[in-house]
């Protein structure tokens, strides 16, 4: 799952989005394993962000155009403690759903930062240093895991990233399933 | 080297001598709990994983609780509290406590500990992030996402990093005016949200220990607000007493050793702590009331497992007895035996669900009611603009209903206070 680079658009945001900015507790109740229904949640995805904070440093940007269950971007840009709120696992869910593979923060809160890597649902990246103010959303952006390197296409700019550590393994496995089967013996 | 009670518990729970913080280990399950929001994911996901007939690690030691979406039309959440029935049914589970019998509870962290299922020296797993309530009775609780509790359904276990602990102490004696819920919100006014984000939050000192085990529950329930792991406090006889009451099912005590490593220890005079309400959009938006007071409200809230307890209630009827409300004003009480307290704790000669109603309040049935906004037709939701101010534990954008919406967070006394002027007002003004 880590070993290739990830390229895409990028969205950006600013500090403290938390679980019900990335889906609104009214949209809790579609049935998560069901292919159907699931894509309400890509629809519904962060269309709890206050609009002048929606794709930063404009705003007003819907992440997921209106009658669209998908987004055209595959990266979120975010600041400190991406993903405070809820334990819901509905949140990394829905960003999976919507179509991002990646998110570069400068921190997460603990739950949302286990359940994405836990269920394997999108990748947190650390980054070394604040860039939400200066990336801005629809730039292209290229993480390469291998190097924990994020480079901004559009601007040349390059960032470090965090290496991920213990999480690694888990998301290289594929989630916790996958980990615990191949290094424990009680799966 | 000595351990905190965090540590201990965990240490204990991986079968070794000690650990340490940021070791990575595989601890076993005393409590699995979930609702009806997480429940039946993590039960696709246990059956996705360990097989369509796959049984569960314990029956016994798996608790269902519906609480969030309870009484609201919306189909697909009706769908959700079926899905828990078929879960209990086919695993034949002993703690099930369904919608419409006599069972059914309301918000899960208070009928947990109602029922005896919080107790020192435990660790307990809960689909929802204030599952760290349960700290209040000296055991290690947190809460997970659906994957995670979909392994612990299966296997029991669960890897945890062992976090670092920070204390926060309360010395001196504490104001009447001062509710735990102020406490607190100085904390995170303080440290910020993500401010103990994966440490151990433990709450010491003579001042907390003076507090009743609700207004403990009410400190660990929002450590969450503050990015913690988990929230504790040492068990002393208040907690013996309330969960020998409840549970035959033993437990552990568990306290810090006498050199335990602490990363930071933080001290407040509680004597001299004033009522806070944190303002939108932010739990650590916090501002002494007296520096809020006079902002114009148009809703007030009473309810959650952070202010929706028995000792909630007659906090905000001790101050509802002097008027009638100004706004509209919401009162939901977290379980049915919180409802049925209203009716039978007596204030000079009236009940408290008297009080409340004859102030001009609208009382609903228990459950999570607006704490988490829910579908359109949520009692007490927040559908437009409202400015509203509440007792329970979040106010990011949206929480209570609508993004337009606009919450402040504060005591029982606070919310009493301000519902009875329309603004925010500092209950003191109301307390001799
Ligand atoms: S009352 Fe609110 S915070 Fe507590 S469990 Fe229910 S939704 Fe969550």
């Amino acid at each position: 799952m880590l070993a290739g680079k990830i390229i895409g658009k990028i969205y950006v945001l600013g500090d403290n989005i938390d679980t019900d900015q990335i889906i609104p507790a009214r949209h809790l109740v579609y049935d998560l394993e069901d292919p159907e229904k699931q894509k309400m949640y890509g629809k519904y995805c962060l269309s709890g962000v206050l609009d002048d904070q929606a794709g930063l440093p404009d705003g007003r940007i819907p992440f997921v155009l209106p009658g669209k269950t998908t987004s055209e971007f595959q990266i979120i840009v975010a600041g400190k403690n991406f993903g405070c709120g809820s334990s819901r696992e509905h949140a990394p869910a829905s960003l999976k759903i919507a179509g991002v593979q990646a998110i570069a923060a400068e921190s997460y809160a603990r739950i949302f930062y286990r359940n994405a890597i836990d269920g394997g649902f999108v990748i947190p990246f650390e980054v070394a240093k604040s860039i939400y103010r200066t990336f801005k959303t629809g730039e292209t952006v290229e993480i390469d895991p291998q190097s924990n390197l994020l480079r901004n296409v559009s601007t040349g700019m390059t960032v470090s990233l965090l290496p991920l550590g213990d999480a690694a393994a888990i998301l290289n496995a594929g989630g916790i399933f996958n980990y615990a089967r191949t290094s424990h013996e009680f799966l | 080297m000595g351990m905190t009670i965090t540590e201990k518990i965990l240490a204990k729970h991986a079968d070794r001598d000690s650990v340490k913080p940021g070791d990575h280990i595989w601890i076993d399950a005393d409590i699995l709990m979930t609702h009806d929001v997480c429940g039946p994911a993590t039960y696709a996901i246990f059956k996705r994983e360990f097989g369509a007939d796959a049984k569960i690690w314990n029956r016994e030691k798996v608790v269902v609780i519906p609480d969030h979406y309870i009484f609201t039309k919306d189909l697909h959440a009706g769908r959700q509290i079926e899905q828990l029935r078929v879960f209990a049914k086919e695993q034949n589970l002993v703690h099930f406590y369904d919608v419409g019998t006599p069972r059914y509870k309301g918000v899960c962290h208070v009928a947990m500990a109602e029922e005896g299922f919080d107790r020192p020296g435990q660790v307990l797993f809960g689909t929802d992030s204030h599952t760290c309530t349960a700290g209040a009775f000296g055991c290690f609780a947190t809460g997970i996402g659906n994957s995670d509790a979909a392994f612990v359904l299966g296997t029991g276990k669960l890897w945890v990093k062992v976090p670092h602990t920070c204390r926060f102490e309360f010395f001196g004696k504490k104001p009447p005016y001062i509710t735990a819920k102020d406490m607190i919100l100085t904390i995170i006014n303080e440290i910020g949200i993500d401010g103990a984000t994966y440490k151990a939050m433990e709450f010491a000192g003579e001042a907390v220990h003076d507090l009743g085990i609700e207004a403990r529950m009410t400190l660990c329930n929002m450590a969450v607000e503050a990015g913690a792991k988990n929230g504790i406090i040492e068990p002393d006889e208040t907690v013996f007493e309330f969960v020998n009451q409840r549970s035959r099912a033993g437990y552990d005590v568990v306290t810090n050793d006498p050199d335990a490593r602490f990363e930071k220890v933080f001290r407040y005079d509680v004597s001299k702590l004033i009522p806070l309400v944190a303002g939108p959009h932010s739990p650590q938006n916090g501002a002494p009331v007296t520096e809020a007071e006079g902002t114009r409200l148009d809703q007030a809230y009473i309810g959650s497992c952070t202010g929706g307890k028995l000792s909630d209630f007659i906090a905000a009827a001790a101050i509802l007895k002097s008027g009638e409300v100004k706004i509209p004003t919401y009162a939901v009480p977290a379980t049915v035996s919180v409802e049925q307290g209203l009716k039978e704790t007596l204030m000079d000669g009236m009940s408290v669900l008297e009080i409340l109603e004859f102030a001009g309040v609208n009382v609903g049935p228990p459950s999570c009611a607006a704490c988490l906004g829910g579908p359109p037709d949520t009692f007490g939701r927040l559908n437009h603009s409202e400015v509203c101010i509440s007792t329970t534990n979040r106010n990011f954008p949206g929480r209570m209903g609508s993004k337009e919406s606009r919450v402040y967070l504060a005591s029982p006394y606070t919310v009493a206070a301000s519902a009875l002027t329309g603004k925010i007002t500092d209950p003191r003004r109301f307390m001799n």
